[in-house]
């Protein structure tokens, strides 16, 4: 059973990287490339920011909830001073993510992002982080690097980490 | 202490400089010499050009940034001040590449290390490429001139703890260290070298050949991308550009045409090779875009019993080049060790790992010392270094193969690393790679640990902040794209002048070598299209 249900996944999940990699990158899309996360992207990414910062973000609820928007407003701004060619990758990888075919076989998330089990996301994370498959390896690092670079660039994550900011002169 | 900003000082005394995002309508403009980039070849460029009576234009893609400017935030040095906001890939997205893009180039945001070419790579230059004219002896006044004018000199302040570490590893260890060289003067060590320095102590471009080219009347284009040269009867015509959009990162509606009498390439080793392909230049010999090298960048971080505070202090002073010298420059691959400034986003991106494991080397981010090697690539068949292309929309990407040789090379490099670090007394360190998850706390468990660790192109996190060739310079036209003095082996009015026209990687952070090298070559070409000798480097 846990082997047909591999395959499957295997099958399908090769199709889906096969569309993947169909679409267009940095070619005529590029050019008129997206600059802001539509709701969905930012969902998805809402989803899995305190997964990715599981301990760092504050654990007050109120606090959470501003730093996990603040994290994703961070993305955001971050892809939105990419080139096209960039912008045209990352949207095609978040639109994978939220397309629920790939969600379910390439992320093995079942529920819909904002319903998924913190433990379904981070289970996700670890597969990305160690496939076979370089598209997904690489689209694990990239949700790593924007989402811990949007944190680490705000001053409300220094305290934790006795970083002191750079001095006034 | 109010700090002076010299290039708001010089726009107030009207410098002729054009932000084109905001141009309205096309833009035609002729001088003498158009240069492509603003970094350490296009600054040493401008500056020898515009001393010798030329009319020069300097065309930049990024923005025009200074002191002013410049607030010592990785949230807004790294959008504003780097490619890609620092996160420049390559093709399968596993080298992150640091590179500048604002005026002044890489020079305003590295790290001021300063070395002179290795005799070594200089002898397999002589040797593989037919560069004999560019031998030790004759490249030494072009260093002692350009180390004067950059005030290069040995950095007399206590090396900051991440870097001593580094020395005093590897005196336990018994293996040489020496003290970096730095283009500064009146360096506040501060520490936020690669945000721009916010002192005008860092005597980068941006406040050296660039301003001097200025006040000489040169005029400089910013926010534009140099689209491709049109050629005419085996020369340059002219060179098309795009003002960029506002945010900076699009093609905007105006068109800029640029004439000269001659054209110089500045754009860095993934710019330069890139104008030349959508240019559709003569390449009979397959070299352009070739050869391009990195240093890939391995990386060990450490846990130490005391504060390290790696954000504080000049960022690299401390260097050892042991592993350079275990055998011949074309043996196994050798790599330089170094320490590199620890900042919250760039450490925190560079860290494997997520959630609980990535927070718990977060936590102790004050106590964390880092090393870096720079593998020397490019002086062995087995390093072929990687090949610039395009995308479809015309924008450059390297393809860079990580070859068995290399991965050698990094083990090795992983390797020394950790051993160094619990000499110098760490409580465990963590080989940056994906499947390292809690580290090692003996240097036996970590011999065993990186020995077993599968190297691979993305477990294996890998950086570059020196990217070389591309347009190589060689002996004869097979072998390079250009000659010795950097000009182009089939187009008479075109030069290519940074750190392109390596043919191997330098095997040291490559600033000096650039600096020296174009400094000898725009003095030539001064002469050539002056029929006088060059002006004295000043």
């Amino acid at each position: 059973m846990q082997r047909r249900a591999f395959l499957r996944t295997g099958i399908a999940g090769a199709a889906l990287l096969a569309v993947a990699a169909r679409l267009p990158a940095g070619s005529a899309r590029a050019e008129g490339a997206a600059r802001a996360l539509g709701a969905s992207d930012r969902a998805v990414l809402a989803a899995i920011v305190p997964v990715m910062l599981a301990g760092a973000l504050p654990a007050e609820a109120e606090a959470h909830r501003k730093a996990v928007a603040s994290v994703v407003d961070g993305v955001s701004q971050t892809i939105a001073g990419m080139p096209p060619a960039t912008r045209a990758e990352l949207g095609e990888l978040f639109m994978l993510l939220d397309l629920a075919p790939a969600r379910r076989l390439l992320a093995g998330v079942s529920a819909p992002w904002p319903e998924a089990s913190a433990e379904e996301i981070a289970a996700f994370l670890q597969k990305w982080r160690s496939s076979r498959f370089a598209l997904l390896q690489s689209g694990y690092q990239a949700l790593h690097d924007l989402i811990i670079a949007a944190w680490y660039a705000q001053p409300e994550s220094w305290p934790a980490i006795g970083y002191p900011g750079a001095r006034e002169i | 202490m109010a700090i002076s900003d010299p290039i708001r000082e010089g726009l107030a005394r009207g410098w002729k400089v054009t932000d084109a995002s905001r141009l309205t309508r096309d833009l035609v403009l002729e001088a003498d010499v158009v240069v492509v980039g603003t970094g350490a070849g296009g600054g040493v460029t401008a500056e020898i050009l515009t001393r010798a009576g030329l009319a020069v234009i300097l065309v930049e893609e990024g923005g025009l940034k200074s002191s002013s400017d410049f607030k010592m935030r990785e949230s807004e040095a790294y959008p504003e001040l780097y490619q890609e906001s620092a996160a420049r890939k390559t093709l399968d997205k596993s080298i992150n590449i640091l590179q500048g893009r604002t005026v002044g180039g890489s020079t305003t945001i590295n790290w001021t290390s300063s070395f002179r070419t290795p005799p070594a790579t200089l002898e397999y230059w002589q040797s593989e490429f037919g560069l004999a004219d560019l031998g030790r002896e004759a490249l030494a006044p072009w260093f002692e001139r350009m180390e004067a004018r950059l005030d290069v000199a040995p950095w007399n302040v206590a090396p900051n703890e991440n870097n001593d570490l580094l020395r005093r590893g590897a005196e336990k260890l018994g293996i040489s260290s020496g003290l970096i060289r730095r283009n500064v003067r009146g360096c506040w060590n501060l520490g936020y070298c690669g945000m721009g320095c916010p002192t005008n102590a860092k005597q980068s471009m941006l406040v050296t050949t660039i301003p001097s080219a200025l006040d000489a009347g040169a005029r400089l284009l910013t926010r534009a991308r140099a689209e491709r040269l049109r050629f005419a009867h085996g020369s340059v015509e002219s060179l098309e550009c795009r003002a960029l959009d506002a945010a900076g990162t699009d093609a905007g509606p105006q068109r800029i045409t640029l004439r000269a009498r001659h054209y110089v390439l500045a754009a860095g080793a993934i710019g330069s090779p890139a104008v030349l392909l959508r240019s559709a230049a003569p390449d009979p010999y397959r070299n352009l875009g070739a050869r391009t090298f990195l240093h890939p960048v391995v990386i060990s971080s450490a846990l130490m019993p005391e504060a390290v505070d790696g954000y504080k202090g000049a960022p690299q002073t401390v260097y050892s080049d042991h592993y350079l010298e275990q055998g011949p420059v074309s043996g196994p691959i050798g790599f330089k060790l170094e320490a590199p400034p620890i900042h919250p986003v760039l450490y925190g991106i560079t860290l494997q790992g997520f959630g609980a494991q990535h927070k718990r080397l977060m936590k102790e981010f004050a106590n964390v010392h880092a090393l870096l090697a720079l593998l020397r690539d490019g002086f062995n068949p087995e390093s072929p270094g990687g090949m610039v292309g395009l995308r479809n929309d015309g924008s450059p990407v390297l393809s860079y193969p990580m070859t068995p040789f290399i991965w050698d090379g990094a083990r090795r490099a992983l390797l020394a690393m950790a051993e160094l670090q619990f000499a110098a007394g760490a409580k465990r360190v963590y080989p940056v790679h994906e499947q390292v998850v809690d580290g090692y706390g003996t240097w036996k468990e970590a011999k065993e640990g990186i020995e077993r660790l599968p190297l691979v192109p993305l477990q294996t996190r890998l950086v570059s902040a020196h990217v070389m060739g591309g347009c190589g310079m060689a002996g004869d036209p097979r072998r390079g794209v250009v000659d010795s003095r950097g000009r182009h082996w089939q187009i008479g009015n075109l030069s290519v002048q940074d750190g392109s026209l390596f043919p191997t990687s330098i095997g040291a952070n490559p600033q000096l070598s650039i600096y020296a090298l174009v400094a000898r070559n725009a003095s030539l070409l001064a002469e050539a299209l002056t029929k006088r000798p060059a002006p004295a480097i000043a």
